[in-house]
């Protein structure tokens, strides 16, 4: 469905993109996981059509995005990474606009955005400004779908979007998934990939893989060991300290820690920690997570 | 032993026309603790942090901030706090030396103590080279380890962390939190909001506010027994959804 061949894109002497290939399939949920400055709103934006790319070529849906862009902005739902809809319009005046404009009415692909819009519904004589971070979310979601787009690409809709509502957002894309539109999806939360059912991972305009997540994570070669104790603050200090750790991360109540060429045993550490006085000492081998995937890549 | 306690709000209520954002707030945070607070979108999270960092006065209730009196003595409170944020932190089109120099002068630190501190910190951050970049040209990840050490820089007491580690790659982000921890135990007290709840589990203390009050406040792991759940993730979506 979306077919992306060697673009690149630079500004000035910053490469945004080097050499990007990738293939979203009909029907996929596709997450472009990687943080700020990857390069994950500017391929989007050449996908949709809004910025020209220096070299290589992209299709969706087989239409060409430099070639045939009218034909492109008809059949793609773009929901940019900052809110753009009309704020001084009302949350009804602004999806009857954007269904005007595609020639089509709000009535005829009701069905579509029935399960997001109701939540907004109440409120649709408001301004589109004063509404709240959620509900601009929502609106701006009901106004990308209301042409029913073939293909449905969000450019971080979760960003600074606390953990409730984020939940929430995924649940109404994977809706929007079974009724059968492909979505493109960038996001910086690495937690996020497991919600998709392939992800590239993407740093300075490089992707570092491409795969469903559980394959990424299971063809991770390297040992992981996570080590609690009770002091996290002194915990991560002496295992950066042993002679041979290669990373050491913080991961929530944990640390992970990686050994050089992952000879270290987790007895061996536990009894390192016991001589430096740590208490409530646990240490285990765990399989990857995304974020251990994305972080050696990125130092590699 | 006791610690001294550096933040402390009773009753605290906060109200717009009808609507209160902050509906009896009652907490303390102890110095040196790394505090976590958190809560929806909405919540009063931002509310709340206006009126720690004397920028708005309560509707009621008592508060102390570095044992100051939140409305009468909010100059004294200011000169004591530092305050980052992802949206406002450092100003992009002053080089890196120009803006350490600003906030000096602002907090009112003398020439030779700045000159001092600024080699100092220059050197831990490794970032000699580029001391005459502006801060509009540096990485992201670089931008939010310069803006921590330059809301530092005057020694507060207390450090206000306004979702400081949105966007950034993962490695950046554990860099990040390297500084905090020092930084706590160098006994600055750090109040910090997240949307990463990996991040609520490197607090000392976690708050979390729901419709304008706090729902539920104590360690990672006494929270985690309470809700009977595996991490933070699952605390936040029982309590705030």
């Amino acid at each position: 469905m979306i077919e992306i061949n060697n673009i690149t894109k630079s500004y000035k002497e910053t490469k945004a993109l080097s050499g990007i290939n990738l293939n979203v399939d009909e029907g996929e949920l596709f997450g472009l996981i990687g943080p700020d400055g990857a390069g994950k709103s500017t391929l989007i934006r050449i996908l949709m059509t809004l910025l020209l790319p220096d070299s290589g070529e992209a299709k969706l849906d087989g239409l060409d995005v430099v070639k045939n862009y009218k034909h492109i902005r008809k059949m793609v739902g773009y929901m940019p990474g900052r809110f753009s809809l009309y704020q001084d319009l009302s949350v009804e005046e602004n999806l009857n606009f954007f269904a005007t404009v595609f020639g089509t009415t709000v009535e005829e692909n009701y069905d579509l955005i029935r399960d997001i819009y109701y939540q907004i519904e109440p409120f649709k004589t408001r301004r589109a400004g004063k509404l709240s971070g959620g509900m601009k979310q929502k609106l701006a979601l009901s106004c990308a779908l209301i042409h029913k787009p073939k293909i449905l690409v969000l450019d971080e809709p979760t960003t600074g979007v606390d953990a409730v509502s984020r939940k929430e957002f995924w649940e109404m894309l994977k809706n929007l998934q079974e009724k059968g539109i492909t979505i493109l999806v960038s996001t910086p939360y690495m937690d996020e990939a497991d919600l998709c059912d392939r992800v590239a991972l993407i740093q300075n305009g490089q992707i570092l893989d491409v795969d469903s997540p559980k394959r990424i994570t299971d063809k991770f070669p390297r040992k992981i060991i996570q080590v609690g104790a009770q002091n996290m603050y002194k915990l991560i200090n002496d295992l950066r300290a042993y002679k041979k750790a290669e990373a050491v991360y913080a991961f929530g109540q944990f640390a992970h820690f990686t050994g050089f060429n992952d000879e270290v045993e987790t007895i061996e550490l536990e009894g390192y920690l016991q001589n430096l006085g740590h208490e409530k000492i646990i240490a285990e081998e765990i399989p990857a997570g995304i974020e251990d995937v994305f972080m050696s890549l990125m130092e590699q | 032993m006791e610690k001294e306690t550096i933040i402390s709000a009773r009753n605290l209520i906060k109200k717009f026309g009808h609507f209160t954002a902050n509906d009896n707030l009652t907490f303390e945070v102890k110095k040196g603790e790394i505090f976590g607070f958190l809560g929806a979108n909405g919540a009063g999270k931002t509310t709340a942090i206006r009126i720690l960092c004397g920028l708005s006065s309560p509707t009621s209730g008592e508060v102390k901030v570095a044992g100051f009196d939140i409305y009468h003595e909010t100059e004294k409170i200011k000169k004591n706090i530092g305050y980052m944020s992802q949206k406002f932190s450092l100003y992009e089109d002053l080089t890196i030396s120009e803006n350490i120099k600003l906030y000096a002068g602002i907090y009112g630190i003398g020439r030779k103590q700045r000159k001092v501190k600024e080699a100092e910190l220059l050197q831990k951050l490794e970032l000699e080279k580029v001391k005459n970049k502006l801060i509009g040209d540096l990485p992201l990840g670089w931008k939010q380890k310069l803006a921590f050490s330059v809301a530092i820089f005057h020694d507060p007491k207390i450090v206000f962390l306004d979702e400081p580690t949105g966007g950034v790659d993962p490695v950046t982000r554990r860099k990040f939190w390297d500084l905090i921890y020092e930084a706590a135990h160098n006994g600055i007290t750090v109040f910090v909001t997240t949307h990463y709840m990996d991040e609520a589990e490197y607090c000392d203390r976690v708050s979390i506010m729901n419709a304008g009050k706090i729902e539920a406040l104590d360690t990672p792991a006494k929270l985690k027994e309470k809700y009977k759940a595996t991490n933070m993730d699952e605390v936040f979506l029982k309590i705030a959804r």
